[in-house]
């Protein structure tokens, strides 16, 4: 018989080591040690605690979370205004180390946010180091409260702030630290390469985005108000992927921060979520929303759906495929303006509901047909300008396919297009004629 | 089979409405099944258009009041049509996730989920129309005669209904499977409709009490819907004997919840085949008759009756008993016996063996095997009449053949659903207007429904 190959998920993040790369992330589930004790014993690689602050700890309001439902999904969206830890430091080390001793291999990361102040960074630098974390994670993301007192995304979007704090933790730290960045700010990368030039290790992200969940609009107080007032959140959840994904890969792809390990955050569900980050370079992912959705009990699952793609791909570490895709994501300039593709209903799949139809007449470009007698819409593969709508729009799986129209025409971008000139593209212009 | 009781109260329950309404978790994952299908089949289904799609979006939207509106508007008896509409052969039937083998989306369900809004709200999503001095008479306070009454008041007619019974309604108050909507259920639709300011007399038959002249006189057009009549005789010796009922009457006792006459623990032959067959047999199984035979002269795959009801009948615990033909009811004062004779079919022709014979004890016979045409009034009326009796129309405005008659429901179609009677006085509304107001464009609020012919 032939053996199966061994895969080994264990992860190494900026040096920081856990046996598979599913770490929690800081946030609720990380509240106590019990709770992450807990977590450990279901199979979780690692944990970042809810974020570290000074003494006395921080007081929080009641109503804090709002979600946006989406047909019967609940939380496609999920909005806090948690602030960080609201227990004691002490209280929070002692169990750091009790979970550090009864679980030596899994990661635990110290997440931490306090003034802007060398001193008031030295100090709990210096606290943490004895609770035996494997790492720290400075907490620049925070969008909401912690902000408004100079701290969290205050200091994540300034960039010399950047730069200035994790200098002042690695002047103390002797393990590695994580900076985890806002996505609240219009260019990821410049914090990013501040974080980098302040001596950071690696880089977590994302944190929430600025949100404000809703307006009931029976009452007309918002949604979800601490009596009749609300303030924004910050949003994660499913919603929030692609724009983490977005981040995640300009800074992969940045010169200036080329090759920093990454730990990616943002809307993470699932194996295959994840190893979409770890495709765009996350050597780990961590996961709040999902974890506070369903519980540590995902970890099973999550394992699971990563060793077996990872069987089947013929992977046996992370490192073989950790970044693989990042070089795919390119400047629109560098996409080739001759790649035709058209879509293709297949009639034996379609049930007839047209919906494909009304998508490309009214909301995209006119070239799907209805025919007498028939509720098979057909595509005018000429008239076709690939876009995907119809496909996305389609209820069936498989029913709608965009197929690869063979041009026969070299490759031609953008920016060798502008440079000659606008000449050379030879994909006719189409000529427009109304579906009847 | 379901357990048969005898006790009384035992039958109120039985006869408690089959299907539950929907949870509002139901709702929302109903309503995310939905497609969206453009120039979806469900409406084009749906005798009446409603905008199924569309009401059901505003359901997954939170908006059930707009939703009812939505259906309300293409439907005055939306709400009585969620319960007693034979779904799986319209809207659900025509559902695109049958062609993907999956259960349709459950319209009726969610229909009803909508209306039930309205209803709880006590707020008609419509009002009467700006007041004219011209005046339409509604003859029948049946479905199309309710759902015509409806649609005039919106265009701003005075409308009076007459009604021969004490309560109106029609077959939706009278003969509707209790189990599919109950008599309070059709009570309080007609109720919410009537606060268009309809003036309903009651106890009052066109034709006997009142003159067919007078109305023609005294209004300026004239609406018939007076259903079908009584249910057709046997035909056979014995058929006077008490014990022998129509099925309609009985049905109606049952609805009426009137205990005197009810087959307790009784051996019941329904006679036909067709829906109201059915209904007969299984509302006979639910009042706690002890055995329950339904005898029809053909086969099964011949039986007008739709499959599902055919199916109910059987989880009903009612007996098939197929190609027999009754020929005398047998019994001293009352019916004992009821004597058939086996058929069969030699190339579509109905066979009667003469030699074979076999008789069923029983204490009840219901009668079952259609209704009379209707002919006193459209005769009184003076309008003329198709071949098989029913009331002769113009399939656009359903205007009879004389001017400012209009007719619609079971008395032109000859007999098919709520929702038919439905779509029917709308149409006939509409042909009024264009009738008694040539020219003239509807008053505002009245396009949505008037585009829905
Ligand atoms: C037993 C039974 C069960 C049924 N079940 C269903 C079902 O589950 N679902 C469904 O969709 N359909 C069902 N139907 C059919 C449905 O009830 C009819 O199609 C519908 O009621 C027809 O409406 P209508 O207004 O034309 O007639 P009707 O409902 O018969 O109403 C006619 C009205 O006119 C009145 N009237 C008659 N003559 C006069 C007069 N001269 N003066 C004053 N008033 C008069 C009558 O009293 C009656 O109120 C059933 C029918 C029967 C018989
Ligand atoms: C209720 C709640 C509290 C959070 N608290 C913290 C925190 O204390 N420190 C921190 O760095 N991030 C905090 N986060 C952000 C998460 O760690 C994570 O970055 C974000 O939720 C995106 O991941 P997700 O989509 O998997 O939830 C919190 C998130 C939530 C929902
Ligand atoms: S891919 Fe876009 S343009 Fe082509 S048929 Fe589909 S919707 Fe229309």
């Amino acid at each position: 018989m032939k053996r199966r190959l061994a895969v080994d998920l264990s992860s190494d993040c900026a040096g920081i080591k856990s046996p598979n790369p599913f770490w929690l992330a800081s946030g609720p589930p990380t509240n106590s040690g019990e709770q992450v004790m807990r977590a450990f014993e279901r199979g979780w690689g690692g944990a970042v605690w809810k974020t570290l602050g000074q003494d006395p700890p921080v007081v929080n309001v009641t109503s804090r979370y709002g979600a946006i439902d989406l047909g019967t999904s609940k939380i496609a969206g999920l909005n806090n205004i948690e602030l960080i830890t609201d227990r004691p430091l002490s209280v929070n080390l002692k169990e750091i180390s009790q979970v550090k001793k009864r679980f030596p291999k899994r990661a635990v990361i110290a997440s931490l946010m306090v003034p802007c102040e060398r001193k008031a960074w030295h100090d709990i630098v210096r606290k943490v180091s004895d609770s035996g974390s494997d790492g720290l994670e400075l907490n620049f993301g925070c969008p909401h409260g912690m902000s408004e007192r100079g701290m969290g995304a205050a200091v994540g979007q300034v960039p010399e702030y950047v730069k200035m704090v994790t200098e002042f933790v690695k002047e103390k730290s002797s393990v590695p630290v994580l900076v985890k960045l806002t996505p609240n700010i219009t260019d990821v990368r410049v914090p990013a390469r501040a974080a980098r030039a302040g001596g950071a290790d690696g880089l977590s992200l994302i944190n929430t985005i600025n949100s404000l969940m809703g307006v009931d609009v029976e009452t007309m107080i918002p949604k979800f108000a601490v009596g009749e007032k609300a303030a924004h959140g910050g949003y994660c959840g499913p919603a929030v992927k692609p724009i983490a994904l977005n981040m995640l890969s300009s800074i992969a792809n940045d010169p200036e921060t080329l090759g920093v390990p990454l730990s990616g955050i943002g809307g993470i569900s699932n194996w295959s979520d994840a190893v979409e980050f770890m495709l765009l370079g996350a050597s780990s992912v961590q996961l709040c929303t999902a974890v506070m959705h369903h519980g540590f009990r995902i970890i099973d699952d999550l394992n699971a759906g990563l060793e077996g793609w990872m069987r089947r791909k013929n992977f046996s570490a992370l490192t073989d495929f950790v970044g693989r895709a990042a070089a795919r994501v390119v400047e629109w300039k560098r996409l080739d303006l001759h790649h035709k593709t058209a879509a293709v209903i297949d009639p034996a799949k379609c049930i007839g509901c047209e919906v494909c139809f009304v998508a490309c007449n009214d909301g995209a470009h006119q070239c799907i047909d209805l025919r007498p007698g028939s509720r098979v819409p057909r595509v005018r593969a000429r008239d076709c300008v690939g876009c995907n709508l119809c496909a996305l729009v389609c209820p069936v799986d498989g029913c709608i396919s965009m197929k690869t129209v063979e041009t026969g025409l070299k490759p031609l971008t953008w920016e060798q297009y502008a440079a000659a000139g606008m000449k050379g593209y030879r994909l006719g212009r189409r000529k427009r004629r109304h579906a009847s | 089979m379901m357990a048969s009781s005898t006790g009384r109260s035992a039958w109120r329950d039985n006869l408690a409405e089959l299907k539950k309404p929907l949870s509002p978790e139901a709702v929302r994952l109903e309503a995310s099944r939905c497609l969206y299908c453009h120039d979806a089949p469900c409406i084009q289904a749906c005798p009446t258009s409603i905008d199924v799609p569309r009401f059901i979006r505003q359901l997954a939207s939170f908006d059930p009041l707009g939703a009812g509106k939505t259906i309300l508007e293409a439907n005055p008896l939306g709400h009585s049509c969620a319960r007693v509409c034979p779904v799986p052969v319209l809207c659900e039937g025509a559902c695109v996730y049958a062609a993907w083998n999956d259960e349709p989306v459950r319209i009726a369900g969610l229909q009803r989920y909508a209306t039930d809004a309205v209803h709880s709200a006590d707020a008609l999503p419509f009002d009467p129309g700006p007041e004219s001095d011209l005046r339409v008479a509604v003859v029948g306070a049946g479905p199309a005669g309710v759902s015509c009454a409806t649609y005039l008041r919106r265009l701003g007619f005075a409308v009076t209904i007459f009604e021969k019974r004490r309560l109106p309604g029609g077959l939706n108050t009278f003969g509707v499977a209790e189990y599919k909507m109950d008599r309070r259920t059709s009570l309080e639709e007609l109720r919410l409709l009537f606060r268009l300011g309809c003036s309903v007399v009651t106890n009052r038959e066109v034709g006997r009490d009142l003159a067919p002249k007078k109305l023609l006189r005294d209004f300026d057009a004239v609406f018939l819907g007076p259903g079908l009549a009584g249910t057709r005789d046997l035909g056979i010796l014995g058929e006077d004997l008490p014990g022998v009922v129509d099925a309609i009457s009985f049905i109606e006792r049952v609805k009426a919840r009137r205990g005197r006459g009810l087959p307790s623990g009784e051996r019941v032959v329904v006679v036909g085949g067709g829906n109201t067959a059915i209904d007969a047999a299984t509302q006979s199984v639910r009042t706690g008759a002890k055995r329950v035979i339904l005898a029809y002269r053909r086969g099964l795959a011949d039986m007008p009756a739709y499959d599902f009801e055919v199916a109910l009948a059987k989880t009903d615990g009612v007996t098939l008993l197929m190609n027999a033909v009754p020929k005398r009811v047998l019994g001293l004062r009352k019916a004992e016996s009821v004597e058939f004779a086996r058929t069969s079919t030699k190339a579509g022709r109905l066979i009667e063996s003469s030699t074979e014979l076999f008789t069923l004890p029983c204490d009840r016979v219901i009668k079952a095997i259609g209704q009379r045409k209707e002919n006193a009034l459209p005769r009184a009326f003076g309008v003329a009449l198709n071949g098989d009796g029913t009331i002769k129309t113009d399939p656009d405005t359903l205007r009879t053949s004389r001017r400012g008659v209009y007719a619609g429901g079971d008395a032109v179609n000859g007999g098919k659903e709520v929702v038919n009677a439905a779509a029917d006085g709308k149409r006939a509304a509409w042909g009024i207007h264009r009738a008694l107001r040539p020219g003239v464009p509807p008053p505002p609020d009245n396009e949505y429904w008037i585009s829905t012919l």
